[in-house]
């Protein structure tokens, strides 16, 4: 139609590698910390012997979301250990673990920041829609130039992936709080940090985990994709499997990821209930 | 003739002054300051809502409300009347005017300067809602104002635990707000603000979400707690009832401005305009009118060293069948009628010297703060008429029968004030206020 055509690809372009040679030394920072993070957790979870572990995730599951959901996680783990996915099964809770830090210690603020101002909320809102459908390899590509091949740009492109529901669901959870409690915060004379940490985020709290669940269940979408940019574990396994049409590894593979699926949902489903009713029931 | 006088607004006029409110504006929306010229010309919350978009919450509002007392904010919803309370503790900020809060400004105070003024001045409020905590309990629910005050958690505990029992709550500090009533749950509200223990209560629509039984159980608790720790309340209400029996003064509002003050009395016996009339028309008065607002001027009366026949020329004189007989200090010492002093001048003609005691029926005293209908029980046994007395036990005036009727009556029109409120008995015939007054119905 034109003969003029936007040059949005050069741009974006131009951009990453504006970005990849001028913060080169930063990007390497990061790099190295997050590698550090998944490194000393992987070493963690191997230097206990299996079935130590498998019994320490299991009562650790059964505390935070009781006895069934903890035999069921038994059993799971047991099963992935059987079927020789225990490695990979490992270095994925490790990427998991690791995203879900990043996730919440920059997602919550966030949130707060968006309800606590509607400027900040307007301005995040559309940015966390691009976040969300932007297809995820357009960003796995960047994600590989700026941090080279492996875990890390797996745990950014998982980063950028899954938080958005937390910063919507912590928003939407801290306006959410009823105006007079709000108002009897004020009225007591709290400070705006005794309002948020006393008042607004216990008031909130089940929509903010349900935020957590929500970014937790998107983070383990994404390490299958991740996968595919070399972040080793269970993603690298179903990949293996796809590329042989092998359908049966395929297959394990992709139970090992429903079983952390599971046992992640209800454990955090679990915490979302709030302290009063738990204590009624 | 004794003048009779209206009695000071209750013994608040003699406290200093606690929250002082001058000439206060709240306007909601961009570009205030045009709504705050027009309201000052005059102009009506509808004009400026009309002609600029902009809601009025307050406009024109000076009040001085003084320590100890319960300081009653009336109105229909929209009035203004929260607004005006989110105000004095700049929950909302406003728009021009000045709040003064023990000699504090509190208007142009810091944010830090502000929260030191909320936590020791004001015992934070206690909400309609009732706005407790949902995840914390009843005892962590009313330590909240201590805790984020810092106080030590031992301190906390002790105090808040008074505070519980002082709201009939023992036995409950464990409890989760689910799993109390809705009057329970405004109990906690309450608990919370008294146990921080500051000198201001702000209360907004405190009981309006609770069931008439509790609501006028919980407005019992409170006229008996604030007997005891006096704080100064301000209370927000749409309820008139609920206004007359807890304040000891109101302010009525209309259209984000205060149409009155005064006390339940002075708006019951002078309507400041028809808003107010129109509020306080379908009121129970016995209540609210005391014996001072209903009485009339002592037309005459005996001293007790009159002879018989000086007391029988005054009461011809007046046109009375009885008098009351007072001491020098003019304390009532009792009541005489002509027929008694006729009979007793009728035997042997030969009369005391003074009015003796055995010529004296007791006369009916009360205190001029006693309300009417504790006059109208007194009445009813007989006992009329009923000499009024100040503190000191000096008669003031007088209640005959003619003017409890006139003062459950409505009033006419605007004519009256709260001192002639029995107007209409008065300007009977005085010889037919006599016989009244006079001892021929007592049973």
């Amino acid at each position: 139609m034109f003969d003029f055509r936007i040059p949005i690809r050069d741009w974006v372009s131009d951009a990453v590698r504006f970005l990849q040679l001028r913060f080169a030394p930063l990007f390497d920072a990061f790099s190295d910390g997050v590698e550090a993070v998944i490194g000393s957790l992987l070493s963690g979870f191997e230097w206990l012997p299996v079935l130590v572990l498998i019994l320490l995730l299991a009562g650790i599951t059964t505390l935070l979301g009781g006895w069934r959901i903890g035999l069921f996680a038994l059993l799971g783990l047991l099963l992935v250990e059987n079927i020789g996915l225990w490695q990979p099964f490992l270095q994925t809770l490790a990427l998991v673990v690791t995203a879900q830090l990043l996730i919440v210690l920059v997602g919550l603020p966030l949130g707060v920041l968006a309800a606590s101002s509607d400027g900040v909320e307007r301005v995040l809102r559309p940015v966390l829609d691009f976040m969300q459908t932007m297809p995820a390899f357009v960003y796995l590509i960047p994600a590989v130039m700026f941090f080279g091949i492996g875990l890390v740009p797996g745990v950014v492109a998982t980063f950028v992936f899954a938080i958005p529901p937390l910063v919507r669901l912590v928003n939407l959870g801290i306006r959410q709080v009823p105006v007079a409690l709000v108002e009897a915060a004020d009225a007591f004379g709290s400070t705006a940090w005794q309002r948020l940490v006393k008042v607004e985020m216990p008031v909130a709290r089940p929509s903010i985990m349900a935020g957590l669940n929500q970014s937790i269940m998107l983070n383990l979408s994404m390490v299958v994709i991740a996968g595919m940019i070399g972040a080793r574990g269970l993603g690298a396994e179903v990949l293996r499997g796809i590329q042989r049409l092998n359908v049966g590894q395929g297959f394990e593979a992709g139970l090992a990821v429903v079983i952390l699926a599971i046992v992640l949902d209800r454990v955090t489903a679990a915490f979302g209930r709030s302290r009063g009713e738990q204590a009624d029931r | 003739m004794t003048i009779v006088e209206q009695p000071p607004p209750a013994a608040s006029a003699a406290r200093p002054t606690k929250l002082a409110v001058r000439d206060l504006y709240k306007v909601f929306g961009p570009n205030p300051a045009r709504a705050v010229a027009l309201l000052e010309a005059g102009a009506s919350k509808r004009a400026v809502q009309d002609e600029l978009g902009l809601a009025v919450g307050v406009a024109d509002v000076s009040l001085d409300i003084k320590a100890g007392e319960t300081f009653v904010l009336m109105g229909l919803s929209g009035s203004g009347k929260s607004t005006l309370l989110r105000l004095l503790n700049r929950l909302h900020e406003p728009t021009s005017g000045s709040i003064t809060v023990d000699d504090v400004e509190i208007t142009g105070l810091s944010r830090n300067e502000l929260l030191r003024v909320r936590r020791e001045k004001f015992s934070g409020m206690v909400f309609q809602q009732f706005a407790v905590l949902p995840h914390r309990t009843v005892a962590a629910n009313v330590a909240y104002g201590l805790e984020v005050q810092g106080v030590r958690e031992a301190e906390r505990r002790e105090r808040s635990l008074a505070a519980i029992e002082l709201v009939g709550l023992s036995g409950w500090e464990s409890h989760y707000p689910h799993q109390l009533s809705g009057g329970m749950q405004q109990r906690v509200g309450l608990a919370r603000a008294l146990a921080v223990d500051a000198d201001i209560l702000l209360m907004d629509e405190a009981f309006s979400a609770l069931d008439p039984l509790i609501r006028r159980e919980m407005q019992d608790e409170l006229l008996e707690l604030q007997s005891r720790v006096n704080k100064t309340i301000v209370f927000v209400t749409h309820d008139l009832d609920e206004a007359l029996k807890l304040g000891d003064r109101i302010a009525i509002m209309n259209a984000a401005r205060v149409v009155q003050v005064g006390t339940p009395e002075n708006l019951i016996t002078a309507p400041a305009d028809d808003y107010v009339r129109a509020f306080v028309d379908g009121v129970d008065r016995t209540g609210i009118l005391t014996a001072s607002a209903i009485m009339q001027p002592v037309k005459e009366t005996a001293h007790v060293r009159d002879g018989p026949r000086t007391a029988l020329t005054k009461m011809r004189r007046s046109g009375l069948s009885g008098i009351l007989v007072v001491d020098s200090e003019r304390r009532p010492k009792g009541y005489v009628t002509s027929q008694r002093i006729i009979e007793s001048l009728g035997g042997d003609g030969a009369a005391g010297e003074h009015l003796d005691a055995d010529l004296l029926e007791d006369a009916t005293t009360v205190d001029g703060d006693t309300p009417l209908m504790d006059v109208i029980t007194l009445a009813s046994e007989g006992a009329v008429p009923i000499a009024v007395t100040d503190a000191g036990g000096r008669l003031r005036g007088v209640v005959v029968r003619g003017a409890i009727l006139a003062a459950l009556a409505r009033p006419p029109n605007g004519q009256d004030t709260g001192t002639t409120a029995a107007q209409p008995a008065a300007h009977a015939p005085a010889g037919r206020v006599g016989h009244e007054s006079g001892g021929g119905e007592r049973v």
